[in-house]
């Protein structure tokens, strides 16, 4: 257990840029997710966390000891990767009991241990399995087991799910959970799916081109992203251009969108708006006065997908995108007018 | 009958083939059973003549016929003459010494130099590797000739340390490929997360890598000892004239004359070579798990 402090770390591989001046603090006892897509630096700064990789500058503290040029072996992390990385050559008890018996450890104590955590996992009984002779969700604990038993001070996952089917992924989400609390280690994980990120972690960072462009828990990444990319990486965003004016934004059709107070103003040049938070309508030609940002648009397609339906609509040469709930009613047709609404709260500005 | 291929006023232009009698398949005969018969006579045949001369050399050892005459008549005699003959057998251990030690030198080295290779990126690894090949191709006579001028320059002069030299470069990079090969089908993130674990370089050698790779260090060793024990013509000329291998004592023995002792040697090392090659293919399946 321990406090994961990242401090101004850059690493340069030959011309690229893997990871610029990222900064990161993760806290005791955490789960922590860090987003982005193929090539942003998330993969580097968990292998740099772990000590396979040495940053060419900057600190890495664990527990606030200097770490960022100590080996991995030395270390004291727990990793589990993508691809589990299990020894073909040991049976489940043998593959868990690896990080204890170089450690040179007891026989009884490793024995007491390795039931410990395979319990834990939920595995107690296939101890004496080869590890071909399991499925992908039982690879997938021998490896967190395994990872755990040192009791490491951080523990890292590269996408531990990804190897996973979709329902059985949806299983090891909670699995994880449950363990990750239990043993109450701090514990960092990379994926690039926005959905794994959302649901599995206490606090995400997002990552692109080897910067980290906002860090925080779920809610505020959803409800407040400070730009364009963490808003459209992260869940859907419509997004409107436009410029700063004196009590809201002035758009590209010449309406004001108003913010509510919530809202950081700097110099933003672009707001953002979550297809679940607009209201559709049909136009009725007369506006009625209200608080709520207003725009007229033509419906292009509809999607229905049961729980809801997608409208994408013509506007001002953009396209937007509004998820309407299925109440029941009737569908709008292409081509109708229509009036989007949405409360001054749900208006993001963004960079 | 004749079908009408008209449409309309369409004529198409169809075979015809409502005349033609169906003809019934022929049960007991067709080309596939035929190539067949044909593939298996032929792996049939092959077999024959790898082992026919060696099954008839076998039978000749035990001939007690000095001239090779039939009828057979079974003896020991050879055998016998073999175990009393000094020189034939100072050679068969000198040749197994020298083959023991090339396997364990060059199958280290090897190995040593596979982990190398996959191990780390260096200036002129590419190179190297590509240099693993040419030895392999090149006349054992112009190797042999290269190694004694080349020993002498530099003082090794000739002799079984000699050979064992050039039985130990001659080895290596068989052992290096083989392993090579079997390494590539190990994934380097088995040594990481052993590092992660705590694993130090000795321990990950010993507990993961080398027991992935076994079969093919095995395979390498084979190669190794096959490529001493065989060893003709680097031998012959590496060697002091008093003190040489059992195929230079062989290659000498029959110049002076042919005697069914040599059959009864070649005999023994078919049969302890051929013993061992079972012996490991039940152990391990080569490239695949054991």
């Amino acid at each position: 257990m321990a406090e994961v402090n990242v401090i101004k770390v850059s690493k340069q591989y030959g011309e690229s840029r893997a990871l610029d001046d990222v900064s990161i603090r993760f806290a005791e006892g955490g789960l922590y997710g860090l987003l982005g897509p193929s090539g942003s630096g998330k993969t580097t700064l968990l292998r740099m966390i772990a000590g396979f990789v040495f940053p060419d500058s900057g600190q890495i503290r664990i527990d606030d000891q200097p770490v960022e040029r100590l080996p991995v072996e030395r270390r004291e992390i727990g990793m589990v990767f993508q691809n589990y990385a299990l020894f073909p050559n040991m049976n489940v008890a043998d593959n868990v009991a690896f990080g204890l018996s170089v450690r040179h450890v007891d026989k009884s104590e490793i024995k007491r241990r390795v039931g410990e955590v395979l319990d834990l996992v939920q595995l107690g009984s296939l101890h004496a399995r080869r590890i071909n002779q399991l499925s992908g969700g039982q690879r997938q604990r021998v490896a967190l087991a395994r990872a755990i038993v040192t009791r490491p001070r951080v523990l890292l996952l590269d996408e531990p799910l990804s190897a996973l089917d979709k329902s059985l992924r949806v299983d090891m989400q909670v699995e994880l959970r449950r363990i990750q609390r239990d043993v109450a280690i701090t514990t960092v994980f990379v994926t690039h799916d926005q959905e794994e990120a959302l649901t599995l972690s206490d606090r995400v960072g997002i990552l692109r081109d080897g910067r980290l462009i906002q860090e925080g828990t779920a809610r505020e990444l959803y409800d407040q992203p400070a730009s364009e990319f963490a808003a459209t990486f992260l869940g859907d965003a419509n997004i409107l251009n436009g410029r700063l004016e004196t009590g809201g934004m002035r758009i590209n059709d010449g309406s004001l969108i108003r913010f509510g107070s919530r809202s950081a103003v700097s110099s933003q040049t672009k707001c953002a708006v979550r297809p679940e938070k607009i209201v559709l309508q049909r136009a009725t030609g007369e506006a009625t006065p209200s608080v709520h940002n207003r725009l007229t648009a033509q419906v292009a397609h509809h999607v229905f997908a049961g729980v809801n339906t997608t409208y994408m609509l013509d506007w001002c040469g953009q396209r937007l995108k509004v998820h309407v709930q299925n109440s029941g009613e009737d569908l709008i047709p292409v081509g109708s007018q229509v009036t989007l609404s949405w409360s001054p709260d749900s208006t993001i500005l963004v960079h | 009958m004749k079908q009408d291929n008209t449409i309309g006023s369409i004529k198409l232009d169809l075979p015809d083939v409502s005349n033609t009698p169906h003809t019934p398949r022929p049960r007991t005969w067709s080309v596939g059973a035929a190539l067949g018969a044909i593939g298996y006579g032929y792996v049939v045949v092959m077999i024959g003549f790898l082992y026919l001369p060696i099954l008839v050399m076998a039978l000749m050892s035990a001939n007690a016929s000095p001239l090779y005459e039939l009828p057979f008549h079974f003896t020991t005699h050879w055998y016998q003459a073999l175990a009393e003959d000094g020189v034939l057998k100072a050679a068969a251990f000198r040749s197994i010494e020298i083959a023991l030690w090339t396997t364990l030198l060059s199958t280290v080295l090897g190995v040593m130099a596979s982990l190398a290779f996959f191990r780390y990126d260096f200036a002129g690894k590419r190179f190297l590797q590509a240099m693993l090949f040419p030895p392999m191709a090149i006349p054992w006579l112009i190797t042999g000739t290269a190694m004694l001028i080349f020993f002498f320059a530099i003082g090794i002069g000739r002799g079984l340390h000699a050979i064992l030299l050039g039985h130990v470069a001659l080895a290596l990079p068989y052992v290096i490929i083989v392993v090579g090969a079997r390494l590539r089908t190990f994934s380097p993130e088995l040594e990481l997360a052993a590092r992660s674990l705590g694993a130090s370089g000795w321990q990950i050698t010993w507990r993961v890598t080398l027991p992935a790779i076994a079969p093919g260090v095995v395979a390498g060793a084979l190669f190794a000892f096959a490529v001493s024990f065989d060893q003709f013509v680097v031998s012959y000329f590496l060697s002091d004239p008093g003190e040489t291998t059992l195929p230079v004592e062989i290659y000498s023995a029959i110049r002076k004359g042919f005697t069914p002792e040599i059959n009864a040697i070649s005999t023994i090392i078919i049969v302890v070579s051929m013993g061992t090659m079972l012996i490991v293919s039940r152990l391990y399946r080569f490239g695949g798990e054991q």
